[in-house]
Parts: structure tokens; sequence; C-alpha cells
């Protein structure tokens, strides 16, 4: 079927690992699972009965969690909000479990999963590869796993991490992204090793949403600064759930910065700026934008890259009201290129047959 | 030892008839020594001084965690010709920048010795103490265009507020500083006594980027570059502001003028916009908040100039000025620090008469009632 509209990030639930997950853990696991009754593993991020975490006409009349549903979520993705296709991103606590082998086994059991339970059953669905990044050996061996299941096109990882994502013991899984042609796709949501700013811990869960846009633009200047893209030029990397709008004024920050300070990083010899519209991409929900349409066309015009937006609804999040995601006063070149273009050029595997 | 180097002025770069003398909102005077100190701190922490030292949360003694870019991050002409570390001397100061820069008043920001950032808070309060009385004795006294702040560590409310009470009391000081890291956001209650005690003062809080309050620098984790370090005093200031608001600080201290100084102003509009995109979402987990976030940003908080943001483009700084607002903006320059911004020639885009003197003036006149 022809793409008319790709949602880069959509979110199916994981009801439990005693439920969901049993029949795809190892027998070890399995047996661990039962007799430790190791379960609610939710990510502290998003607790389901959270406003944020699903919006009232998206979450099950029997309380279950918003996106457990495969019905609902067809429903709701492709009939309500009008997308031909859309990509899966897993949020669970398998990539916060401090124990790797756990971790490990963990992804690889949410990845069969969604591959028997979602992919399987609706041919418009794809999903991003859920990988244990603590352990980036671990990690390899999962994507080695899905490398020739084209359903899988990217790779997921939370915004905070145990360490900055630019770190050289993360390189092998780039080199493998590389390779696959599957673009990072760097989601929010957080391991909670650490405080989400340099200020400590906050009281509410608004002022913590708040912050991990920093946490993307951390990663952005890790990477970069790291010499991730001289190593591997083609990595593309997916800011998911990120917001926009901030994106203008830290790009002339950090080119300002790199001017003064790039004797410290020589092998990084483009402008900041330059690289992030080369190699990153970013999800249109949320946008996090000016109330008028002037305002947004500037954003867009001062970020100055049509490739890098990708459409996205962040279902069942609620981040807007009807049946529109398209942030209001986009422009119509962007609207043209997000939805179908960009999404095709930022994951190549979406071209190829399954 | 080098001299100041610098062309004459064009004619319209020369504040001419209409003579606009400026409000610096963020000078660094060092000491050349700590033995400066020693006639203002007490025998019992002079000894503690030299047999302990500072005890911070970052791996080395005698260095900051991530290796500058210059020797203590200074212009390469700063440096005095008496010999001492730049910011040092006010003769020299006076020299290459009140003088000529024709600087009204100039607001001192002390960083030495990691003041806000001392684990032992005791100790951290003499020094606090000693660095009170040594900026009106040393700067303030010498020059009254400088300007002193009550510098306090927010972790020892008690000791924080009998410092304030006891510097407010000789009237000459002109703002309370408190750390932008430090245990805890600023926004959490324990440090609401301080933000009670500024606001019945009628003292705006000051909040100069810098500090190591134990947490990594960046969500993610620990950078391993100066290059992303420096970029994070940004995020930090923005955490803070988002913690300040969301806790309710403005809405219980409506009086309160709050001064975020060296982060910069090209990450507001953004912030904003997501704060008030979200508040609707997040509402019921703050019905203590009775107006957006937004309306509380326009009112309690101002935000110096540097380092300013340079797009390629000359018209999207001016958006930037004008999505954040001409009143909420006070220059500042950070001398003599490698990222000084000149007051002549900072800002890349064209202003109104009117808009230079609210940047580069009267904004800080009102909030500071020179």
């Amino acid at each position: 079927m022809a793409a008319t509209r790709i949602d880069c990030d959509i979110h199916p639930a994981v009801g439990g690992t005693r439920t969901t997950l049993l029949p795809y853990l190892s027998g070890h696991w399995k047996e661990q699972v039962v007799s430790r009754a190791i379960d609610g593993l939710d990510l502290t991020s998003y607790p389901p009965s959270m406003p944020l975490a699903g919006r009232a006409d998206w979450r099950p009349s029997n309380g279950a969690r918003p996106g457990s549903d495969l019905a609902m979520v067809q429903k709701g993705a492709f009939d309500q909000l009008g997308s031909s296709h859309a990509i899966l991103n897993v949020l669970y606590g398998a990539q916060a479990v401090f124990d790797a082998y756990m971790a490990a086994d963990f992804c690889k059991a949410i990845n069969d999963w969604i591959a028997a339970e979602w992919l399987s059953r609706d041919p418009r669905l794809r999903a991003s590869i859920v990988v244990p990044m603590q352990d980036p050996d671990l990690a390899i061996e999962e994507i080695e796993r899905r490398a020739n299941d084209n359903r899988f096109v990217s790779i997921l990882v939370l915004a905070q991490g145990e360490t900055l994502l630019g770190r050289r013991h993360f390189w092998p899984v780039y080199r493998l992204a590389e390779k696959y042609k599957l673009p990072l796709a760097i989601h929010a949501g957080t391991q909670y090793r650490q405080a989400p700013s340099s200020a400590g811990w906050p009281s509410h869960r608004y002022e913590y949403y708040f912050v991990e846009a920093q946490a993307f633009q951390a990663q952005i200047l890790s990477l970069i600064y790291e010499g991730v893209f001289g190593k591997f030029p083609n990595l593309k990397v997916v800011l998911m759930e990120s917001g926009v709008s901030w994106l203008p004024a830290f790009m002339w920050r950090a080119n300002k910065t790199w001017r003064g300070v790039r004797v410290e990083v020589p092998w990084v010899e483009r402008e900041p700026a330059a690289i992030i519209r080369d190699n990153f991409r970013v999800t249109m929900q949320p946008f996090d934008a000016p109330t008028d349409a002037k305002s947004v066309e500037e954003i867009i015009d001062q970020i100055g890259s049509e490739k890098m937006f990708l459409f996205a609804s962040d279902y069942p999040h609620w981040q807007f009201d009807g049946d529109d995601p398209i942030p209001p006063n986009l422009p119509k070149s962007i609207i043209d290129k997000m939805c179908v273009d960009n999404p095709l050029e930022t994951f190549p595997r979406l071209s190829l047959a399954n | 030892m080098s001299e100041v180097i610098d062309r004459p002025l064009r004619d319209d770069e020369k504040p001419a008839s209409s003579r606009l003398r400026i409000v610096d909102c963020d000078v660094h005077p060092s000491l050349r020594s700590t033995d400066d100190l020693n006639e203002f701190l007490p025998k019992r922490w002079q000894q503690h001084l030299k047999e302990y030292g500072s005890h911070l949360r970052t791996p080395y003694l005698f260095t900051t965690p991530y290796p500058r870019s210059s020797p203590l991050i200074a212009r390469r002409d700063a440096w005095p010709p008496t010999g001492g570390v730049p910011g040092s001397d006010l003769a020299f100061m006076q020299k290459q920048h009140l003088d000529p820069l024709d600087v009204e008043f100039g607001i001192l920001q002390v960083l030495d010795l990691f003041i806000f950032s001392q684990q032992n808070l005791e100790f951290g309060a003499a020094i606090q103490r000693a660095i009170n009385d040594w900026q009106l004795a040393f700067w303030s006294h010498r020059d009254p265009r400088l300007k002193a702040s009550i510098l306090v560590g927010q972790d020892g409310v008690d000791l924080a507020i009998a410092e304030i009470d006891r510097c407010a009391r000789t009237g000459e000081y002109i703002q309370i500083n408190v750390s932008p890291r430090a245990n805890e956001p600023l926004g959490r209650r324990r440090y609401w006594p301080i933000y009670e005690r500024a606001q019945a003062l009628d003292l705006p809080l000051g909040i100069h980027v810098g500090g190591y309050g134990g947490h990594a620098p960046t969500g993610g984790g620990w950078p391993s570059y100066y290059v992303e370090e420096h970029q994070s005093n940004a995020h930090t200031i923005a955490a803070q502001l988002a913690s300040l608001v969301i806790e309710g600080v403005p809405e219980r201290f409506p009086k309160l003028k709050i001064v975020f100084i060296e982060g910069g102003f090209g990450w507001i509009p953004s912030a904003v916009w997501r704060m008030d995109q979200h508040f609707e979402r997040f509402r019921s987990e703050v019905p203590h908040l009775k107006r957006k976030p937004s309306e509380y940003v326009r009112e309690n908080f101002w935000f110096t100039t540097q380092p300013i943001d340079e797009p390629d483009e000359a018209r999207h700084l001016r958006s930037l000025i004008e999505w954040v607002g001409i009143d909420r903006l006070l220059f500042s320059s950070d001398y003599p620090h490698w990222d000084f911004d000149d007051p002549r020639f900072a800002f890349k885009t064209p202003l109104t008469e009117a808009e230079r003197r609210k940047i580069f003036s009267t904004n800080a006149r009102a909030v500071y009632k020179f």
C-alpha cells in the first residue's frame, strides 16, 4: 500500500511482565518472573493514569493501559488520525533494568511480542527495536537478531540513560545502525540514573517533562562532539517527543560555543548546526509552538531545513485535541514533506519489502 | 603583560549627545590570593582553608572538572600589568573596562573559591561572609560604580538568612545571590525563607551560572568536554526558571524580582512556549499555579544578555529579542572572561535608541533601583 502519511511515533503499551511478556521470555526468566513476582516495570516517566499519558478518547473503557489494545490503536491511529502507516515505539522498563541480562531478555521478549502480536496482525505497522543499552554487547546481539526483519526500522533508546550517547562504548551499536540503515531513535524517557538537570530532582512531573527537552540537547552535543558522525557519517538520529521549537536557539548557541572552544574537539570540522541539519530528525508532536502563525513560520525558517521534520501523533499521549496531529500554522511546504518524503528518507527500511 | 589594544571608536559608535552610560550586570572581580580574605575570616576558618581547603563535589582539588579554554577562563588581554590574575586589579579594570566603555554601574559577581558549592556549610558561610566584606572594602568603597551582592549558600538556609540580615543592615548591597547548582532545584520549599526575606527587603535574587551541586551537568549524564559543559549553563538556568515558576515561588512571593545572570536569552522563548503548552495537561498536578507560566516569567524574571546569540541572520536575533520582551533584558559583559560581550558590538541587529536605553541602562536601574 502506498504511503500517504507515516506516523513516526505511536506507543503500544505492555500490559505487564507476568501477562503480556511472559510467553516471550526465556525459560530462566519465565521462572524468575513467576517465582519472584517481577512486574510493574512501567517507566516512571509515564504513569498510565496521568492525563498526558493517554487522551481520554484513547483510553480503554476497562481501565487497561492506553495503547494496550490493537483494535483501539488501529481505530485511533489509522481511522481517526488518517495515517497510512505507523511506527511503534514501546516505552517499558526493560530499558531501565539494572541487571543487563534481565534487560536483554526483556528487550528480546518485547520485540518478539511486537513482531507476533502487532506487526504480524497489521501490515501498516512498523516498529523500533528495543535494546538493552545497559550493555552494548547485548544490544548488538538484539539488533543482529532483528536485522533481517525489515518491519523493524529503527533502534529505540531513552533520552536519559546511564551515560551520554556519544561515548565510545556505544559506537559498536552505531556501526550496526549504519550498516543496517537503522536510525537511532532517541525517545523521551529516563532510566532515572541521574537528576534530569544539573539543578537536581524536581518535585513535579510537569517540571520533569519540561526539562526532558534539555536531555535531547545534551545528547545532540554528545553525539557531535564525541565524533560519532565523523566515524558514522550516514547515521541518522531521530528525536522523538523532544519538542521542536527549541532547535533554533540551541543551534545558535552550539555554533557560537563551538567557534569559541573547537580547539578542544578538533575532529569536529563543521558547525554543529550543519551536522544537526544533516544527521538529526525530529518528530512533530509536541511542537511547543508559539501561538501566532508568524512566529511558527519564523521558527521553521530559523531551523533552516525542510528535511528534519517527521509527522507524528505521539498516540495515545495527549498532545493535541481533535483529529489532526499536525501542529497549527505550519507552512505547506513542510507539511508536504514531513508526512511521507522525510520519513521514507529517514527510515530507509520502510521502503524495503518485508 | 598586555596593554589594551583597541581601535578608536567611530563616530556612530560614540554615545555622543544622548550619552548612554551603561549598566553592566556581570563584572567579575578576583582575589589576588586567598590571603586577601584573612582580615575578614576568623582564624579558625583561615586554618581550615589551609589544612582542608575547599570540599566540592568534583574530582580535583585545584582545578575545574573540565579544563577551560583559557587560563582562568579569562580574555588573553585581561592579565593586569601588576602581575595579578584577571579581575584582581581595580586600576586595570577601570582602565580596560569601566572607563572606556562608560560603565555607570557594574554589578560584581564573585566566583572565587566556588563559594556556593562548599559541602561544609559552616565553612561556606564563613567564606561568603568574608567575600561579602571584601567586595565592599576592596571594590565598592574604592570605586562606587561597582555594586556588591550578598552571596549566600542556600543549602544552609539559617546561615543564609543571618548573612542576608547582617549585610542588608549596611544598605550597601544591591541583590542577594544564590547558586544555580545546589542540592535541590531552587523552587523547592526548603529555600523559601530566603525568598521571603528577599521580598521583604526588596532585594532582587541574583543567580549566576556556575558551581557544582553534585548533579551531572546534563540530564543524560556527565559530558566529556568543556564545549558541552559550557552550553549546559543555559540548561541549568532554564531548569531553575521552570523550578521556580512551577513550584509557585512567584505565585507565593509576587513582588520577588529574580535575575538570571550569564544564562543568555536565546532559550527563553521556547522554554516559555513549552511550559505554557503543557500547562493545561499538568494543571491538576499544580493547582497552586493561578496563571500561565509565561505570565510569571514576564513579571518576576529578568535575564542578562551575555553570551548573546549570534544567528546567521540578524533578523532572527531581532525576533528573539521581541519574543523575550525588551523589558526583560539587562546588558552584561562578563568581563574579564573569554566569552566577554562588548557592548558596542554584541547586538548584531539594529536597536532603536529607546531599546538601547532599556537594555543597557534603564531596565537594570529599575530592577536594582539605581
